[in-house]
C-alpha cells in the first residue's frame, strides 16, 4: 500500500506526462504480481463494488473526528472531496500498518458482505494504521473514484515499457470484462491469448478536432467524409452466435438494447462493427435527449421500446469473418461494411450505415458541414482513404470538424463550490434568461449549468465576486446577485418538460466572460426556444 | 445602550473612547497596527502605534509615515484606556492588541500562530473578557505538522532536485514566509538566491534576525548559475517570465492552502509544502480557551462556519465583517507582493 499510495501522490502531483510515465513504469518494474494487475484495473477504472454506502463513511469518519456531523459536511463542501476530507480530519496515529495493495483490495471486496458493526470496526482500525496520504487513498478505493490525471493510455505505455509488450497489442489485452480478483498477470499480460476473447472489443480509434483550415488537409480525393452522430459511441460484437455491445467507456450494454438481438444469425460470427447507437422515434433520428431516456434504465420496458427504439449507425468494419482487419485500408474495409449492409437492410431496420458523403472538393466539405443541423450530425468526420483503424486518439488520418455551437448570452445566479482541482473555489455556475410572467414583469429563470470554459484567472475573479455577492446559502450552492453576464455555448437544444425553462440544452459550457454586458442585455426564454429548428 | 470597548464600523475595529482604530482600511487619525501584511498595516493614516520591530517593515512598505514604537507588554494609556502590545507569533513584529477600560479587558488577535517559528517572538496567552479572533484556517480538515518536518521535507526536495540536475523555485509570501523559509534552508546543498521582493524585505529583517546569506537574482544571472540551487519567489512569480528563464526548474509553495490537493493542481505547481503563518484547527481552539475569554469575535477566514461551532462548544461567539483577507488570503497576498515588485 504504502508504494501504491507513494505512485498515487507523484501522478496526482505533477502535471507532466513524462514523470508519470516514469513513475509508473518504475511502479511496474517493482510490485509484485498481484498489486500490478490490481493496479492496472484501479487505473482503468475497474474497482471492487463499494462495500460502504458515502453516509456510513461520513458518519464512521465523523465519530473518530470526534466533531458535529454539520461541521463535516461544511468541510466536505469546502474540500470538494469525500476520501480527501475523510482523510484529512482523521487523526494520524503512530501506528502503522505495511499490509499490501492486493490486501486491502481482498479485504475491501470481503467487506461487503460483514455487517455493519465489522465494517466500521474495519475502518477504524485501517484509518487510524495509516498515515494521511495513504489514508486518502484507501478511502478513495472505497468510494472508487480515483481520478487523477491518468488515462488508460499513459497507463498503458508505461506498462508497455516496464514489461515490454508492444503498446496497441497491450491496449487490446486490456480491453473487456477481466476480474482482477481472479486473472493473474501472466494470463492479463504476457499469455498470448486471454481466455475471454469471445466478449472482447478492440480499442476504439478517436480522432482529433481538425486543426487550422480543412484545405490544409491536401488532396480532397484523399479523404472520406461522413456526417458525425450525435449518440452513444459503440462497437458491436458478434461471435459464436452471441451479440455483445460495448460503449466508447468500455461498459457492456447488451442488455439495454435488446433490438440488437435480431442480429445474431443476419450478421455473420466473426464480425466486429464500429457504429453509434442512435435514438429513433417516429423513424426519425432522434436528440440526444431522447436517447437519454433510454441510457439511465435498468430495465427497459416495452413502451419505452416503441416511444424511443434506437438503431445503429455503421462507421466501419474492424472484423470479418474472425480476421482483425484493423490494418486494412479504410476504403477497403468500407467496402466491406457496405457490402454487409446491402445484404441485410432489407431484414433489420436498425442496423443503418453511416453514409460516406461523395463530395470533390473542400468547398463542398464545408458546405455539408453547414447541413449538420439539419441532418441531426454534431459535424462532420473526416478520414482518409488508406488509413489503418488505429488504437485510441492519434493525428493526422482521422479528424473531426464539429459546428460551431449556438450561443446565448445568460446571466450567472447560482454557484457551487467545484470538485478536484477547482475545489474550495465556486466554479460551478448556474444561468438564467429572461421570461416574462403572468403579471408582465421580467423575471430570470435558470436554463443551464456549466462548470468549465473560463481560466483559472477568471474563475478566481467570478469566485471573488460570489463571495462577496451571495444572497442565500443552501448547503453548497450559494445563489448570486444576477450582475455578471456570460455567452453560453452549447451543440444541441429540445424541447423539455423536465426543466423549468422548458428547454434542455446538450454540453452547455461557458465561451467567455461578458464583461461589456449589462444583465438587462442577456438573452430571453423565447430567443433560445426560437433557436429549435 | 452600552457603547462596546471595541466596535466594527466601516473604518475599522474603533475604540470610541480613545478615538483609536485597530488595524483600519481606510485612513483614520489614530491607527494601532498588529503587523505588516498589507491588509493589516494601510497606507494614509496620521498616526501609527505598533511594535517597535515592526517600524522598520511597515516603513519599508509604506514610507515616511508617523510612526510610534512599544515594547512587548508596555502599556500605554489613551483617555483613560489602557492599551499594550503582545506577541502574536505570525511574522516578525505581529503583535495582539489588548485594551482595558473599567475593568473589562478586550483582545484582537491580527493574525496569529501558536507554534514557535524560531524567528518571531512566540505566541503569548493574554487572559481577556472579550477575544477577537482571526479563523483563516478554522476547520477541522486543517492540522499542521511541525515545522521541523515540514523543514525536513523541503530540504529533502531541494537535494532531490539538485541531484536531478534542477533548480528548486519555493514560493513563499515576500514578508513572513520567505524568511521563515530562508532562516532554515539548508546552505550544504547549495546557494539561496532570490527574488527582488524577498531580498529587499529580507535585508529590512537581517538587523533583528540572523539569516543565512543570500544573492539575488539580476539580468546577468545565467541559469546555468541556478541550476541545483534554489531560489526564494513570491507567488505572484510563478508563471511568469522571470521564473520561464530558469528551466529545467521544479516549482514548490509553502503555505497552510496547500493542504487541500486541489489548491496545488489548480496552482500548477509541482510539490506544496503544508507550512502555514496562522492557527491550525486545535491551535485556534486551544488559544480562545487558554485566554478564558466568553465572548469571542470572528474577523476573518471561515467565520460562520466557525463560530457556529464555538456557540455549540458554549461560547458567546458571533463573527463581524471585515476587510481583512478571508478566504481569498493568498490571492490578496499575491496581490500584495506584485505591487512589491513594481515598487
Amino acid at each position: 500500500m504504502k508504494n501504491f499510495a507513494q505512485l498515487i501522490k507523484t501522478l496526482d502531483s505533477s502535471n507532466k506526462t513524462n514523470v508519470k510515465v516514469d513513475a509508473l513504469t518504475t511502479y511496474f518494474k517493482n510490485a509484485s504480481p498481484e498489486d500490478k494487475v490490481w493496479t492496472i484495473a484501479i487505473l482503468s477504472h475497474r474497482r471492487p463494488p463499494r462495500p460502504v454506502n458515502t453516509t456510513l463513511l461520513r458518519i464512521w469518519a465523523n465519530e473518530l473526528a470526534n466533531i458535529p456531523l454539520w461541521l463535516f459536511e461544511e468541510s466536505y463542501h469546502i474540500v470538494g472531496d469525500l476520501a480527501e476530507t475523510i482523510a484529512l480530519i482523521i487523526p494520524t496515529t503512530k501506528e502503522h500498518s505495511d499490509k499490501s495493495l492486493t490486501e486491502y483490495l481482498q479485504e475491501i471486496i470481503a467487506l461487503k458482505k460483514k455487517s455493519d458493526i465489522e465494517k466500521k470496526k474495519y475502518l477504524h482500525e485501517n484509518w487510524l494504521a495509516l498515515n494521511y496520504y495513504e489514508r486518502f487513498v484507501f478511502t478513495k478505493l472505497i468510494t472508487g473514484s480515483l481520478r487523477i490525471g491518468v488515462s488508460q493510455k499513459l497507463m498503458t505505455r508505461a506498462l508497455s515499457k516496464a514489461e515490454d509488450v508492444d503498446e496497441d497489442a497491450l491496449a487490446y489485452k486490456l480491453m473487456g470484462n477481466w476480474d482482477p480478483n481472479t486473472i493473474t498477470f501472466q494470463e492479463l499480460i504476457l499469455d498470448e491469448k486471454s481466455s475471454d476473447y469471445l466478449s472482447k472489443p478492440y480499442p476504439f480509434y478517436l480522432a482529433y478536432p481538425i486543426e487550422g483550415e480543412v484545405d490544409n488537409l491536401g488532396n480532397p480525393e484523399d479523404w472520406s467524409v461522413e456526417h458525425k452522430w450525435d449518440g452513444i459511441r459503440s462497437q458491436t460484437i458478434i461471435r459464436e452466435s452471441e451479440i455483445y455491445v460495448w460503449s466508447r467507456g468500455e461498459e457492456l450494454v447488451t442488455d439495454k438494447y435488446p433490438e440488437f438481438q435480431s442480429f445474431v444469425g443476419l450478421i455473420p460470427n466473426g464480425t466486429v462493427i464500429d457504429a453509434e447507437i442512435l435514438a429513433f422515434p417516429e423513424g426519425e433520428i432522434g436528440t440526444f435527449n431522447d436517447l437519454q431516456t433510454r441510457i439511465g434504465r435498468k430495465t427497459i420496458s416495452a413502451s419505452l421500446l416503441e416511444k424511443v427504439p434506437v438503431i445503429l449507425k455503421a462507421y466501419d468494419i474492424l472484423e470479418w469473418e474472425g480476421q482483425d482487419i484493423r490494418n486494412l485500408p479504410y476504403s477497403e474495409r468500407r467496402l466491406l461494411l457496405e457490402q454487409l449492409y446491402d445484404s441485410i437492410k432489407d431484414k433489420i431496420k436498425s442496423f443503418q450505415l453511416s453514409e460516406r458523403v461523395l463530395l470533390h472538393s473542400w468547398e463542398d466539405v464545408t458546405a455539408e458541414r453547414m447541413r449538420a443541423r439539419e441532418m441531426k450530425s454534431e459535424g462532420l468526420m473526416i478520414k482518409r482513404n488508406d488509413s489503418t483503424y488505429q488504437v485510441g486518439r492519434k493525428k493526422g488520418d482521422w479528424w473531426k470538424w464539429k459546428i460551431e455551437p449556438l450561443v446565448i448570452d445568460a446571466v450567472l445566479t447560482y454557484a457551487m463550490r467545484g470538485h478536484g482541482r477547482r475545489s474550495n473555489l465556486f466554479t460551478d455556475y448556474t444561468f438564467a434568461l429572461w421570461q416574462t410572467n403572468e403579471k408582465e414583469e421580467k423575471e430570470l429563470v435558470t436554463f443551464a449549468k456549466a462548470y468549465s470554459g473560463l481560466t483559472d484567472a477568471e474563475f478566481r475573479k467570478v469566485d471573488d465576486f460570489i463571495k462577496k455577492n451571495t444572497l442565500e446559502r443552501f448547503g453548497p450552492v450559494r445563489s448570486v446577485t444576477p450582475k455578471l453576464v456570460f455567452e453560453i455555448g452549447f451543440e444541441g437544444i429540445a424541447l423539455s418538460k423536465r426543466h423549468k425553462s422548458g428547454v434542455a440544452t446538450r454540453f452547455p459550457r461557458i465561451l467567455r466572460w461578458r464583461q461589456d454586458k449589462k444583465i438587462e442585455d442577456a438573452n430571453s426564454i423565447e430567443d433560445l426556444k426560437s433557436m429549435i429548428s | 445602550m452600552k457603547i462596546p470597548l471595541l466596535a466594527f464600523n466601516d473604518k475599522g475595529i474603533y475604540c470610541q473612547q480613545a478615538d483609536v482604530y485597530l488595524d483600519p482600511w481606510k485612513p483614520v487619525k489614530n491607527a494601532i497596527i498588529t503587523h505588516g501584511h498589507a491588509d493589516h498595516s494601510r497606507w494614509g493614516n496620521q498616526n501609527y502605534i505598533t511594535h517597535h520591530t515592526n517600524i522598520p517593515i511597515i516603513r519599508h512598505r509604506l514610507g515616511e509615515i508617523n510612526v510610534t514604537g512599544k515594547e512587548w507588554g508596555e502599556t500605554f494609556v489613551i483617555n483613560n484606556v489602557k492599551f499594550s502590545l503582545h506577541p502574536a507569533g505570525h511574522i516578525i513584529g505581529s503583535s495582539q492588541i489588548r485594551v482595558e477600560h473599567k475593568g473589562e479587558v478586550w483582545v484582537f488577535t491580527g493574525d496569529y500562530k501558536t507554534e514557535d517559528d524560531g524567528i518571531s517572538v512566540p505566541y503569548e496567552v493574554v487572559k481577556c473578557d472579550t477575544f477577537i479572533t482571526e479563523c483563516t484556517f478554522g476547520l477541522p480538515a486543517f492540522n499542521w505538522t511541525p515545522q521541523a518536518e515540514v523543514i525536513t521535507e523541503i530540504n529533502n526536495w531541494w537535494a532531490e532536485n539538485k541531484a536531478d540536475g534542477k533548480t528548486s523555485i519555493l514560493f513563499g509570501y515576500s514578508l513572513g514566509k520567505a524568511q521563515r523559509l530562508l532562516k532554515y534552508l539548508d546552505t550544504d546543498i547549495g546557494t539561496i538566491y532570490t527574488h527582488g521582493a524577498i531580498e529587499n524585505m529580507t535585508n529590512v529583517l537581517r538587523p533583528m534576525v540572523d539569516f543565512p546569506p543570500t544573492t539575488l537574482v539580476t539580468r546577468e544571472t545565467k541559469k546555468e548559475d541556478l541550476l541545483g540551487n534554489i531560489v526564494l519567489a513570491p507567488p505572484s512569480a510563478h508563471g511568469s517570465i522571470w521564473i520561464r528563464k530558469m528551466t529545467p526548474f521544479v516549482t514548490g509553495s509553502a503555505s497552510g492552502w496547500m493542504a487541500f490537493r486541489g489548491a496545488r493542481r489548480r496552482r500548477a505547481i509541482d510539490k506544496g509544502f503544508v507550512l502555514s503563518d496562522h492557527c491550525d484547527w486545535f491551535s485556534l481552539l486551544d488559544s480562545i480557551k487558554a485566554t478564558g475569554a466568553e465572548k469571542i469575535i470572528c474577523t476573518h477566514g471561515y467565520t460562520d462556519i466557525f463560530s457556529k461551532y464555538l456557540r455549540e462548544l458554549g461560547y458567546d461567539a458571533r463573527t463581524e465583517k471585515t476587510q481583512y483577507e478571508g478566504e481569498a488570503a493568498e490571492m490578496e497576498k499575491e496581490v500584495e507582493t506584485e505591487k512589491e515588485i513594481q515598487q
